[in-house]
Formats: structure tokens, C-alpha cells, sequence
């Protein structure tokens, strides 16, 4: 292992960690801003022009708000929860390929951290372990919104890990392999090459289950103001929730760049446009389309998630997988 | 809808639209084929459509509902009832007011105080009038009451102060001497409606 290398890949952690930090907080801007004009508002407009500096301002209030902790909260796990759904979420995009090979001042750049075999498998572990931040953080705070918060953690991520697994089963088969990389260079033929058109059940189930692990409408329900306050995050304030914040973000991150390179095509070239950019794209849509539904969409309640769950989307998968099987075999 | 739709009282009479309600689903089979035909005709993505013609209403017709408040400001009704004027008269600059305390008899919040004096020449004049805003109740009796149309209700609705002193200045509200030529006959609250000349009858004289 030579030094270069190392150099390389603290490069890349260093780019990889300010510029997700720092889209989350874009994200949160752009999410302000489509929510608002989806119902004909304006959204943030004061803090600099049409209210792009907003990000920065709240950062500011983060920052500076005073870091509390309730007096029965389990004050170490209390601390340590928001960590682990922030760094979990920064794990999970370690094995993801964000970009094409480029070059740079002649050296090739490759916009992974680790190019490991079990890229996927990896990336899906790291993000379940962040199951444990909202289920720490609501049993340590000492409040019952944030229990019932934590309750629903465990059951809706937990479960809805089982559909992510089982519609990624279908396509690997198909691509024989774990790494993102490779499954990308499966698709590089085109348009056509796309595993949406031969597994469109597992795209959309995947996606269903990518809402459901990111936390987003309709299945939000960890902080669902309406019923529990805010879930887990009840009892947090200033960088601590904005840790849960930029982690959930993140996530939403991940989930769209994995949608983008199972299932679209990744960063292949797309017609005319360079692979770099089309990716983009498709994340840049996936993003739209995670706040799309949150405008449009109503929430679900828990036993109707689970419901959903264990009755339609496990049993749709498992029939997808066999069937993909019986295919492959014949 | 004519007025009678809406003066019909009589629940099932009116032209109402139903929206049709299919029986709730009673056995797993049930469920299970409304989730399937619920999946099929795609109804969340009519959820998706109106969302994104708002935003496109919004961003390229015109649409939008935001009123930049401090900047712009939405129209006030005629007959709002906000903030008293003392109006002056447009010939002399002289006040309209003939200090005769009907505003005072009438204030139900107790609000307005008026000091008089007689003059040199025997008439009365108003030393001071007050108006403690904190107090009133903006119910128009004043406006309403005042026989010389002196005071009125203004347009100025934004009525936050540091001190409640602010509140209750004559200075105010009277129209400033240099500002006379932009005085305006007042049509809200209290004033004589356009057809009032034609309203007006002769005083029999064998009272």
C-alpha cells in the first residue's frame, strides 16, 4: 500500500464528508423551497438573495443554540446517538462510486473511497446500523414521545430492511455481482441496459423501502409531529438534532445514488450527455422527487406501514425473486 | 346560486355533489383487491400532478399567494375601521371639530377626552382631544356620531408602540396644516353617504 493511495483516499473522505455536509444543508433549502411553491408560497426570500444565505443562518442557530440535555435522560448514550446516525450515514457512502473515473493534473481520480467487492451489501449494512442513532436517542431521553419514537424506529426500519434486501436480490442476480462498480458497467450499454426495464417491481419496491429507511413522507412516522412531537428527536437541540438532521440527509443521499446506480444506469453516458452529469442528473431527480411526494403525499399510520410491509411488499418480492430465478434458469 | 339556494334550510334539498364512498372492505380478500385496484389506477399519481401544476402556477403564472408583507401591503377595505383622523377644514385649516362631546357621550370604551375653553369672541374651542388607542375598541360610534365629519377612521391598521403614550396623541391624528392639500373627503365609517342631499327634508316650521 503505497502512500499515494493513502493520500488519495484521506482526499477523498475530506471531499466526500464537506460536500454531503454541505448539500445537506442546500437540501434542506431546496426542500424549503419546493414545499413552498407547491403550495404558491415563496419560501425563505430575506436572508440574502431569495433567501439562499437561510442555510447559513440556520447553521449559525445550530451551532449556537445551547446543547441540552434532559435531567433523567442516560446522558452518554443521549450524547452519543446523534453521532452514530451522522457517522453511519457518512459509512454508508464510503463504498458508493459517485462519480466516473476522471483525471486530474494527471492523476486518476476515483471518486470512491473503497472500492470494495461487497460495495452494496456494505453500504445496506452501515445504513441499518444508523437504526440505532433514533432508537438510542429515543429510550435515553427519558420522554414518552421520544419511546414511542424510538418504538417506531425499530419496527419500521427493521422491517422495511428486509424489502430493501430482498428487491436488491432480483437485480444481483441478474449482475452476478456486489460491487457498484460493477453493476454500473452491467448497464453500459444504453438506455436500454437500464435494469429499471428487466426489474421494475424491485425498482419501485426498492424505492418504497427507501422512503421508508430515509424517513421521508409518506412514512414518516419516527417524527411524526402530529402523533409524537418529534419522535426521537424530542429532546434534542442545537448541533445534536443537527447531527440527526445532516445524517438523515445523507441517507437520502445514499438512497438516491444507489436507485441511480442499480437501477438507471449510473454514471454511464447517457446520448450526449457525459456520465458525470447524468448521474447527477438522476440523483438531482430522485432528490426532487423525495420532496415531490412530501408535498403531495399524506402520511400512513404504523400498523398500515407494517401492513404494507409483511403483506404486499415482502411477498411481491420473494415472487419477484423467484421468478427472476426461474428466468435466469430457463 | 341564487339566494334562495342558500336561504333553503332544508338539508337534501339543495344541489349538492355526492362523492361516492364504496363500502369499507370487511374480509382480507376485500383489502387485498381495493390495495391492488388502489396500486392500478395509479391515484397517488394524480397526488403528484396537482402538486406539480401548483408549483408550476405558482412559478410561471402568477400564481403565487405570498404578500411580501412589510413591503407590499394587501388593500384595506372602505369601511375598515382603523386608526381615527381628525380632519381640518379645507378652506381655513381651522379644526372641524366644534368640541361638542358627542364622540365623548357616545365612546363605549370611555376612550376620548375632549377639553374646551370659550374663546375671546364666545365660542367654544377645543384646547385638547385624546383618543387613547390602547382603550378603544375601534367600533365606529364616533365617526358615526360626529356631526361635522371631523372624525374619521383612517387607513393606518399598524398600531404597535414601545409606550402607550404613543397611543393617544392629538398630533397625530389631526391632519398636519401642510399636508391640508392632500386631505381627503373620508367615504368609510361615519360619512354621509353620495345621496344624502337628496335625503335631506325640510324641518316643518310648526314644530
Amino acid at each position: 500500500m503505497d502512500s499515494g493511495y493513502i493520500i488519495g483516499t484521506i482526499v477523498n473522505v475530506i471531499v466526500v464528508l464537506a460536500v454531503f455536509s454541505a448539500l445537506a444543508g442546500f437540501t434542506t433549502y431546496i426542500e424549503r423551497k419546493v414545499l413552498a411553491f407547491m403550495q404558491r408560497r415563496l419560501g425563505p426570500m430575506n436572508v440574502g438573495p431569495y433567501g439562499i444565505l437561510q442555510v447559513a443562518a440556520d447553521g449559525i442557530k445550530l451551532f449556537t443554540k445551547e446543547d441540552f440535555i434532559p435531567q433523567n435522560a442516560v446522558k452518554p448514550i443521549f450524547m452519543i446517538a446523534p453521532i452514530i446516525t451522522a457517522a453511519t450515514a457518512f459509512i454508508a457512502l464510503t463504498a458508493i462510486p459517485f462519480l466516473p473515473e476522471f483525471e486530474i493534473m494527471g492523476h486518476t481520480v476515483r471518486p470512491i473511497i473503497a472500492d470494495i467487492n461487497v460495495g452494496l451489501l456494505f453500504v445496506l449494512g452501515a445504513m441499518a446500523i444508523g437504526m440505532y442513532g433514533p432508537l438510542l436517542a429515543g429510550m435515553s431521553s427519558g420522554n414518552k414521545w421520544s419511546l414511542l419514537g424510538g418504538a417506531r424506529t425499530a419496527i419500521q426500519l427493521l422491517s422495511f430492511e428486509v424489502v430493501t434486501g430482498l428487491s436488491i436480490l432480483a437485480p444481483l442476480m441478474l449482475v452476478g455481482s456486489l460491487s457498484l462498480i460493477d453493476i454500473n458497467n452491467y448497464q453500459n450499454g444504453g438506455i436500454t441496459d437500464w435494469l429499471i426495464w428487466c426489474q421494475p417491481v424491485s425498482f419501485i419496491l426498492f424505492l418504497i423501502a427507501g422512503f421508508a429507511e430515509t424517513n421521508r413522507t409518506p412514512f414518516d412516522l419516527l417524527e411524526h409531529e402530529a402523533e409524537v412531537v418529534a419522535g426521537f428527536a424530542t429532546e434534542y437541540s442545537g448541533m445534536r438534532w443537527g447531527m440527526f438532521f445532516i445524517g438523515e440527509y445523507a441517507n437520502l443521499f445514499a438512497i438516491s445514488f444507489m436507485a441511480s446506480l442499480i437501477f438507471l444506469g449510473g454514471f454511464n453516458d447517457l446520448w450526449f450527455i457525459p456520465g458525470a452529469i447524468a448521474i447527477i442528473l438522476k440523483v438531482a431527480f430522485f432528490i426532487f422527487f423525495f420532496l415531490w411526494t412530501r408535498a403531495a403525499w399524506p402520511h400512513v399510520r404504523p400498523d398500515q406501514l407494517m401492513w404494507l410491509c409483511w403483506k404486499v411488499l415482502m411477498p411481491l418480492a420473494v415472487v419477484n425473486i423467484v421468478l427472476t430465478g426461474l428466468v435466469i434458469m430457463i | 346560486m341564487e339566494l334562495n339556494d342558500l336561504q333553503n334550510r332544508n338539508v337534501g334539498e339543495q344541489n349538492y355533489k355526492l362523492v361516492d364512498i364504496p363500502q369499507y372492505p370487511t374480509t382480507g380478500w376485500e383489502e387485498f383487491t381495493q390495495v391492488i385496484s388502489r396500486s392500478i389506477k395509479t391515484e397517488l399519481l394524480t397526488g403528484l400532478k396537482i402538486t406539480f401544476n401548483a408549483m408550476k402556477g405558482a412559478l410561471f403564472n402568477n400564481e403565487m399567494h405570498t404578500v411580501k408583507y412589510p413591503q407590499e401591503k394587501l388593500p384595506i377595505a372602505p369601511r375598515y375601521r382603523a386608526i381615527h383622523k381628525l380632519l381640518v377644514l379645507l378652506e381655513s385649516g381651522n379644526n372641524r371639530c366644534i368640541g361638542c362631546g358627542l364622540c365623548e357621550k357616545i365612546c363605549p370604551a370611555n376612550c376620548i377626552k375632549i377639553d374646551t375653553k370659550l374663546d375671546k369672541d364666545s365660542r367654544k374651542e377645543v384646547v385638547d382631544y385624546s383618543i387613547n388607542l390602547g382603550r378603544c375598541i375601534f367600533c365606529g360610534y364616533c365617526a358615526e356620531v360626529c356631526p361635522e365629519l371631523a372624525i374619521v377612521h383612517g387607513n393606518r391598521y399598524e398600531n404597535a408602540s414601545e409606550q402607550r403614550a404613543h397611543f393617544v396623541l392629538k398630533d397625530d391624528l389631526l391632519t398636519p396644516i401642510d399636508l391640508l392639500k392632500q386631505q381627503k373627503e373620508y367615504d368609510g365609517f361615519g360619512a354621509i353617504s353620495d345621496d344624502a342631499d337628496s335625503k335631506i327634508k325640510k324641518t316643518p316650521l310648526a314644530y
